[in-house]
């Protein structure tokens, strides 16, 4: 154990230079961009990053999805075939997604300029020109159904969606970015387009870089990604209303386990709260196998693979979850063990080896964070689209180190209220 | 385009790298390999132990033994009492897990560099130093029986997977499940474990791989001071009994309270590592690619597109395998058509393969995103390492890499026809279908 000690007093400070040091501008045409430059491998990460997640989706449950996922299957002329042709003649990866905050389209190309000019091109036109033909629409249409279905035979996507519905009630956040089988049903081209054209604009679009370019290799980049008309940046999301009592769901599911959540509203990107929120939930179910909830539950008593916390930082309050899979005869007894730990975990707080031993942990974890381009663009994303401060990867350890036990038990004191709590189970008689 | 949310297989794509830090092996006077691989680009260090031991190893009745193990490996050692390991790597800040497959056991931590020699000192503990205790045992075997409820009983999909497996491999081992059956999971005991550990966790038995902001010989002078002490073991090899010669289609039909149909083939296809001609075996992985390497190849193109039968589809080819191994497709068809359509439409597919030669763009296409995907893969440490711990535990030089894109372009059209008609055949295919049932069952 000597060496270990030793070591850890020698660090924090040193991995400072590693710290990608973030630039920003704005294109032609208002849309902001975050690039880091990676010389070290021929190629570059992109990120076009939209307010067009599922909180947009208004009563048409899916739109954001489908208009998403359309976006690439006919394009400016161009049919489905012909774009996934173009992508993987130049060995190019395009991807979509939408989570409930945003709407992404992500590139992957070699840089070498015959490789990467085309597939910018293209990503253009799909952005831009999207045809959101009839004969694609219905083909995406019964892929989404068919993955809502997939989920129907999954306990933990049946508790997840049973959840977020009693948590979040009529906010837009009780809505997962699948929709439901009759809101996707439903979607209509006009649909589609109408949404395209209000959200898929330039003030509402961010753009993340990381890769072998110069700066301005990066800035002609972004210029030509986005051709889109300027549009409005939407309107705030609603504020996410908190529960003002306890609430238990089960749902019959043929199944030898029981999926168990529990949880309610929990913090939001920027929060005044969210690194105090952060390291105490490390301690109670977040930090893998030496949490508290894992202690508990699987260490001690076998009772589950995995028991778990975590906070889920939104734009507005995003949900707080803990959960776990047990055998369908012991789910009473799980849930009391976590209800009690939580419960402890609120009232006394962490212990002093807890923080300290928690500190030691998150700080020295610091690297792991930016230890690939695929990690650090996925920081610009998150930090331009929170609008974030971009000195937050300089300061994260800083205000980790700056937390105090006081201030972990008065902040979940406040924030997480045990008499409010929603738990769902999912599974099968015992 | 939606990600192929059933896929359930991860397809690796293997590649070497001019690009790359150079690749350094050392082997200790115990036997212990040490592959290290340098990429300076964060503070950071990748450390993985792979043990050449999985559950194609174990033998009937004692399956899931190696993923037991795995677990245990957690419950401390003379030195590191029970707790103590997860702690440490905690308070370290590392990232670390482990994972066990058909053909290895894996233990990781990712970790700031100059934490290298925690994770040696730990690893190199636990590799000889485990104690087994009952109590903890008989905990963590109602763990993996949970872990075994989530992942398997639980998943319409996964539950098929493993009874096509077992259907397709009828003498070998590749036949079990890397968690075990159920039954074998109660029935393990701590005799069994201690006797397994003995025999397979040995410097000798294992491969240390280290990629990240590291310098070879440093890590060669860490590796000596903490692994060089540790004794090596006679190695026996596993008692792998071959699989008998298929003559003929099997089919079977999983009847499951579940929302969609699944298919899934397997045709029985050579690998690197078993006697066959390595240009096959390159062959089989361009046509792997033919099928399923984009969203313009052909099934995605053709089945999901064009035809429209499939809503999702996917297939892979593992040319890593120690044994003799499946070449597999596996989908669900939209809603205006059946499993019996899908399966005549991926019929099509394979006799297509066989009856007309594959043009020249399409080769071509095939090359170039398996030379930008082998510039992508550098991107993560964890993964570099992994492609030379699968390498290594079957036996095979990491160097193969080196020779890996090279080999895919020289593979011809006439080569990917030859080996459609000798391996897809139907008299080595192993069909499972998936067929929902009510939830009353």
């Amino acid at each position: 154990m000597r060496i270990i000690t030793l070591i850890i007093s020698l660090l924090i400070a040193q991995f400072a230079s590693a710290i990608p040091t973030i630039q920003h501008w704005q294109t032609d045409n208002g849309t902001k961009v975050y690039f880091v430059p990676a010389p070290d491998l021929p190629m570059v990460n992109i990120e076009v990053v939209f307010d067009a997640g599922s909180a947009r989706d208004g009563k048409k449950f899916g739109l954001s999805r489908l208009t998403n996922g359309l976006l690439n299957e006919g394009a400016g002329g161009y049919s489905a075939d012909q774009i996934a042709e173009k992508f993987d003649n130049l060995g190019a990866e395009f991807a979509n997604l939408v989570d409930i905050d945003m709407a992404k389209v992500t590139l992957r190309s070699l840089v070498e300029p015959e490789l990467l000019q085309p597939a910018l091109e293209m990503l253009a036109i799909i952005l831009t020109k999207p045809d959101f033909e009839l004969k694609s629409l219905e083909r995406v249409q019964q892929q989404l159904l068919t993955a809502l279905k997939y989920k129907q035979q999954s306990p933990s996507d049946i508790a997840n969606k049973a959840f977020y519905t009693a948590v979040f009630g009529e906010h837009p956040y009780a809505n997962l970015p699948d929709g439901t089988i009759e809101t996707v049903t439903a979607l209509t081209r006009e649909d589609l387009q109408e949404f395209h054209q209000q959200y898929y604009v330039s003030n509402n679009a961010l753009i993340s870089i990381v890769g072998a370019l110069d700066r301005q290799a990066a800035e002609k980049l972004a210029n030509t990604i986005i051709k889109l008309p300027s549009g409005k940046v939407p309107n705030s999301l609603p504020e996410v209303t908190l529960l003002t009592e306890a609430k238990t769901i089960h749902i019959d599911h043929p199944a030898t386990q029981t999926k168990v959540l529990i949880g309610q509203p929990g913090l939001k990107r920027g929060d005044a709260d969210y690194f105090t929120l952060y390291m105490g939930n490390y301690i109670l179910g977040g930090g893998g196998l030496v949490s508290r909830l894992s202690e508990e539950v699987r260490e001690k008593r076998g009772l589950a693979y995995s028991a778990y916390s975590y906070f889920m930082p939104q734009r507005v309050l995003g949900a707080f979850i803990a959960g776990l899979g047990t055998r369908n005869d012991q789910t009473a007894q799980a849930i009391e063990i976590v209800q009690k730990t939580m419960q402890d975990f609120i009232e006394n707080g962490p212990t002093e080896t807890e923080l300290k031993e928690a500190k030691q942990g998150i700080t020295g974890r610091f690297p792991l964070r930016i230890k690939s381009n695929k990690d650090i663009v996925g920081y610009l994303s998150m930090l331009g689209f929170y609008n974030l401060p971009l000195d937050y990867l300089h300061t994260f350890n800083a205000n980790i180190e700056a937390i105090t036990l006081p201030m972990i038990k008065d902040a979940f004191q406040r924030r997480l209220l045990l008499d409010k709590l929603v738990t769902v189970t999912v599974g099968g008689k015992p | 385009m939606f990600h192929k949310y059933l896929q359930f297989i991860i397809l690796f794509s293997f590649s070497a790298s001019l690009l790359a830090g150079e690749i350094h092996e050392f082997t200790l006077d115990n036997g212990l390999k040490l592959i290290v691989k340098e990429d300076h680009r964060a503070p950071v260090a990748v450390s993985q132990v792979w043990y050449g031991v999985g559950a194609s190893y174990e033998q009937e009745g004692k399956t899931g033994l190696s993923h037991m193990l795995e677990h245990m490996m957690f419950k401390g050692t003379k030195k590191y009492l029970l707790g103590e390991f997860n702690r440490i790597m905690a308070i370290n800040g590392a990232s670390q897990n482990a994972f066990t497959g058909t053909d290895y056991t894996a233990y990781f931590q990712t970790l700031e560099k100059s934490r290298l020699p925690i994770s040696f000192e730990m690893e190199a503990d636990r590799m000889r130093g485990l104690v087994l205790s009952e109590d903890e045992f008989v905990k963590e075997r109602e763990v993996v029986k949970e872990e075994r409820r989530t992942r398997t009983d639980d998943q319409p999909t996964s539950l098929l997977y493993e009874y096509f497996r077992a259907t397709a491999f009828q003498t070998s081992s590749y036949q079990n499940p890397i968690i075990g059956w159920m039954s074998d999971i109660g029935n393990l005991q701590l005799a069994d474990l201690q006797t397994w550990y003995q025999r397979w966790y040995a410097p000798n038995n294992a491969i240390l791989v280290v990629v990240g902001d590291v310098e070879p010989q440093t890590v060669l002078k860490l590796a000596k001071q903490y692994f060089g002490s540790l004794k090596s073991s006679e190695l026996k090899s596993p008692n792998s009994r071959p699989e008998v010669e298929q003559f003929g289609v099997k089919r079977i039909k999983i009847k499951r309270p579940a929302k969609l149909p699944n298919l899934m083939m397997g045709y029985k296809t050579p690998t690197l590592a078993t006697k066959s001609e390595q240009w096959e075996v390159y062959a089989l992985e361009v046509l792997s690619y033919l099928l399923d390497g984009g969203d313009s190849t052909r099934l995605p193109k053709n089945l999901v597109r064009g035809q429209q039968i499939a809503s999702s589809i996917g297939s892979n080819y593992n040319l890593f395998g120690r044994l003799e191994s499946l070449f597999t497709i596996e989908g669900t068809p939209t809603d205006k058509h059946t499993i019996d359509e899908l399966e005549a439409a991926i019929y099509a597919q394979i006799n297509q393969l066989k009856d007309t030669l594959v043009d020249q763009e399409e080769l071509a296409m095939v090359k170039t995103k398996l030379r930008a995907s082998q510039v992508y893969e550098l991107d993560s440490m964890f993964y570099q390492g992994m492609k030379i711990g699968l390498l290594e535990t079957i036996g095979l030089d990491w160097r193969i890499f080196d020779s890996y894109l090279d080999n895919i372009k020289a593979v011809t059209a006439e080569q990917v026809q030859m080996v459609a008609r000798k391996y897809l055949i139907e008299d080595h295919l192993t069909v499972a279908i998936l067929e929902p049932i009510g939830e009353d069952k």
